[in-house]
């Protein structure tokens, strides 16, 4: 029994403790990917066997050093926090497969590896921990694994963009520390559960109010919501490699814990905190479709995609009914590897045009017509075209959102559908249509190695699209935990 | 330029010394009053800030051959090793025991795995702030 409740906190255990040997042989690369593929295999397996347990066992809960519930630290894998996991893992080694053909040996001796573990131990434990604190401080530790990351090897603008990254985190981690102590002075705990019990017993008071408006700053810093204007510049300056990780997973974090905490702690007054996020999120979608239209440059372009997105996945939590919540896990799940493809394959062509302008290249599905392929299908399935991951989330925060009456985040939600391939076409087109620009001569050779990571990516936007069946159960007993914080506050306080 | 700091060279010999009794008196007055491994390493790596003041880095480097990154790495390897120790046995994770035991000559001593685990925390402690002020101090 207790070995089985062990098994919680091996998602973050296991990259940690990767991540730690290798900083003992910097020098032997292939060591350190081999270990790197092994541990997130690992984590990956891990997760499917927890997400599994889940679904006959309940919630599991790990209370570390036997101390019991609302006094120690607790780690708890729901299936919400478990899928997210289970994704993280499984992006990351695909992730890992295209950064050993396109990192560099420099990045690679300097740590890459041990980083890009320990960045996956911090996400990992951001979606497991049950405290607050604990929140802050797995946060902390996949920060400073991304500020290594970002600056790794750094040229002059890598410099400069991570000069922003670096200061606008430090400010929300302190902005973080100042709402935990806030909600300290409140009530008296950080465990989430306890919290939320607390709160529905003295009622969810103006001052608690602005304590949750104040998470809600952080936490948007943290994901881009609204505060998304130091994204673009940062997540376009790493390698495509490590962009596609911050892409795939770092906001998703954010997104994480706002879906966490305005589900399970403060959801008693959703006429305010959701009615901000309703606008926060309208506000974004605005202000990233602006962005991904405007820009030329392919980078941009991509990372004002992400903006979207985030836009999207938290109108779904504005709309709060069980079926948008649903559909902002799915579209979640689908965003986080739909993002990590897109990253990969913007990767891919600036790798072999050597530029991020689209009007300097054209004609590339002359040279290279898989990549191109690959792109389409890809556009389509960010759209939302029925047969591919996106539709499915659409449709339910869509039904979500009528049943809801919200006309307004439903208008904006699905025109943003069209700004995404508009903008995305319009990269497509210019990148792929046209006179080719590469001569026989010149062309870079695509190794089918470099494009497997894609390929096992697009695969999955096809399972996740033609057989969602194969994971409604677990998005089902997800959304029924979000939607209903008793199952959750049971779980972890079970002695009560 | 020679500097004349025979005063801080002599001041150091002696202080260091006491710095290091300090380090290890906190260190082991660990987990059941104030001090811990935290702590400990901190004032021992003072100590060592303190002798890297008083002479220069290739003195140091000599007398003290350590690569502080393995250092810090030794440290966390410890920490999470103690910490899956408790899994082992079929605890929660991170649980810790203590037995008391009869040391000859000492007398009964409380030995803990709590110690195990400040003992990483102090190496990990001492070998990341030493490895920060070596990359600084070479950079300037």
């Amino acid at each position: 029994m207790l070995i089985m409740n062990n098994l919680v906190v091996f998602p973050m255990i296991i990259p940690l403790l990767v991540g730690v040997i290798l900083a003992f042989f910097p020098n032997h690369i292939y060591t350190q990917r081999l270990l790197t593929l092994l541990s997130l295999i690992a984590t990956f397996v891990v997760s499917i066997l927890l997400l599994n347990l889940i679904q006959t066992e309940g919630i599991i809960t790990l209370e570390f050093g036997d101390w019991q519930a609302p006094f120690g630290i607790v780690f708890v894998a729901d299936s919400f926090a478990t899928l997210l996991v289970l994704t993280t893992s499984l992006l990351s080694s695909i992730i890992i497969l295209f950064a050993f053909q396109t990192i560099g040996k420099t990045r690679e001796t300097l740590y890459f590896y041990a980083f890009v573990n320990f960045l996956i131990a911090g996400v990992n434990g951001s979606f497991l921990t049950g405290d607050l604190f604990n929140l802050f401080v797995t946060f902390e530790v996949m920060l400073l694994a991304s500020y290594a990351l970002i600056t790794l090897n750094g040229k002059k603008v890598q410099l400069r963009e991570s000069i922003k990254y670096v200061a606008i985190n430090v400010v929300a981690s302190s902005f973080f520390l100042i709402a935990i102590a806030y909600l300290y002075g409140t009530i008296g705990t950080l465990n989430m559960a306890h919290a939320s019990e607390r709160i529905a017993e003295v009622g969810q008071t103006p001052l608690l109010t602005v304590i949750s408006l104040v998470f809600l700053l952080v936490f948007s810093l943290k994901s881009g919501l609204l505060l998304y204007q130091w994204l673009p510049g940062s997540y376009s300056v790493p390698p495509a490699a490590i962009a596609a990780l911050f892409g795939a997973l770092l906001t998703k974090v954010g997104i994480y814990a706002l879906y966490r905490v305005f589900t399970l702690i403060f959801y008693h007054e959703p006429q305010i905190t959701h009615t901000i996020i309703a606008v926060m999120a309208i506000l974004t979608i605005i202000g990233g479709s602006i962005g991904a239209i405007a820009f030329r440059d392919i980078k941009q372009v991509i990372t004002y995609n992400v903006v979207i997105a985030v836009g999207f996945i938290l109108a779904a939590l504005a709309i709060f009914t069980a079926t948008s919540i649903t559909g902002g896990i799915y579209y979640l799940l689908h965003d986080m590897i739909v993002k990590a493809l897109l990253f990969l394959l913007a990767g891919t062509i600036i790798y072999l045009t050597k530029t991020s302008r689209v009007d300097a290249m054209s004609g590339l599905i002359r040279n290279y017509p898989t990549l191109g392929w690959f792109f389409f299908i890809t556009v389509l399935s960010l759209t939302g075209i029925p047969p591919l991951s996106g539709f499915l989330g659409k449709v339910l925060v869509g039904q979500g959102a009528l049943e809801t009456s919200s006309y307004i985040l439903l208008l904006v939600t699905f025109l943003s559908s069209m700004v995404v391939l508009y903008s995305l076409l319009r990269v497509f087109m210019g990148t792929f249509w046209g006179e080719t620009i590469i001569s026989e001569e010149e062309q870079i050779p695509l190794k089918p190695l470099t494009l497997l990571p894609s390929a096992i990516l697009i695969c999955l936007t096809f399972i996740l699209g033609l057989a969602p069946e194969s994971i409604a159960p677990f998005v089902t007993d997800a959304s029924n935990v979000l939607m209903n914080p008793q199952i959750y506050i049971d779980a972890v306080l079970e002695n009560d | 330029m020679k500097i004349n700091d025979l005063i801080l060279r002599s001041v150091t010999k002696l202080i260091v010394f006491i710095i290091l009794t300090l380090a290890i008196y906190l260190f082991f007055s660990g987990h059941n009053a104030p001090g811990g491994g935290f702590i400990g390493g901190l004032v021992l790596a003072s100590a060592i800030v303190l002798l890297l003041l008083t002479y220069d880095i290739e003195t140091f480097k000599y007398s003290i051959p350590f690569d502080f990154k393995i250092v810090a790495a030794i440290g966390s390897l410890i920490v999470l090793l103690t910490g899956m120790g408790a899994v082992l046995f079929g605890k929660p994770f991170l649980t810790q025991s203590f037995a008391t035991i009869n040391i000859p000559f000492i007398g009964l001593r409380e030995i803990s795995t709590v110690t195990f685990f400040e003992l990483g925390v102090a190496l990990a402690v001492v070998g990341v702030v030493i490895t920060i002020i070596l990359s600084i101090s070479e950079d300037v």
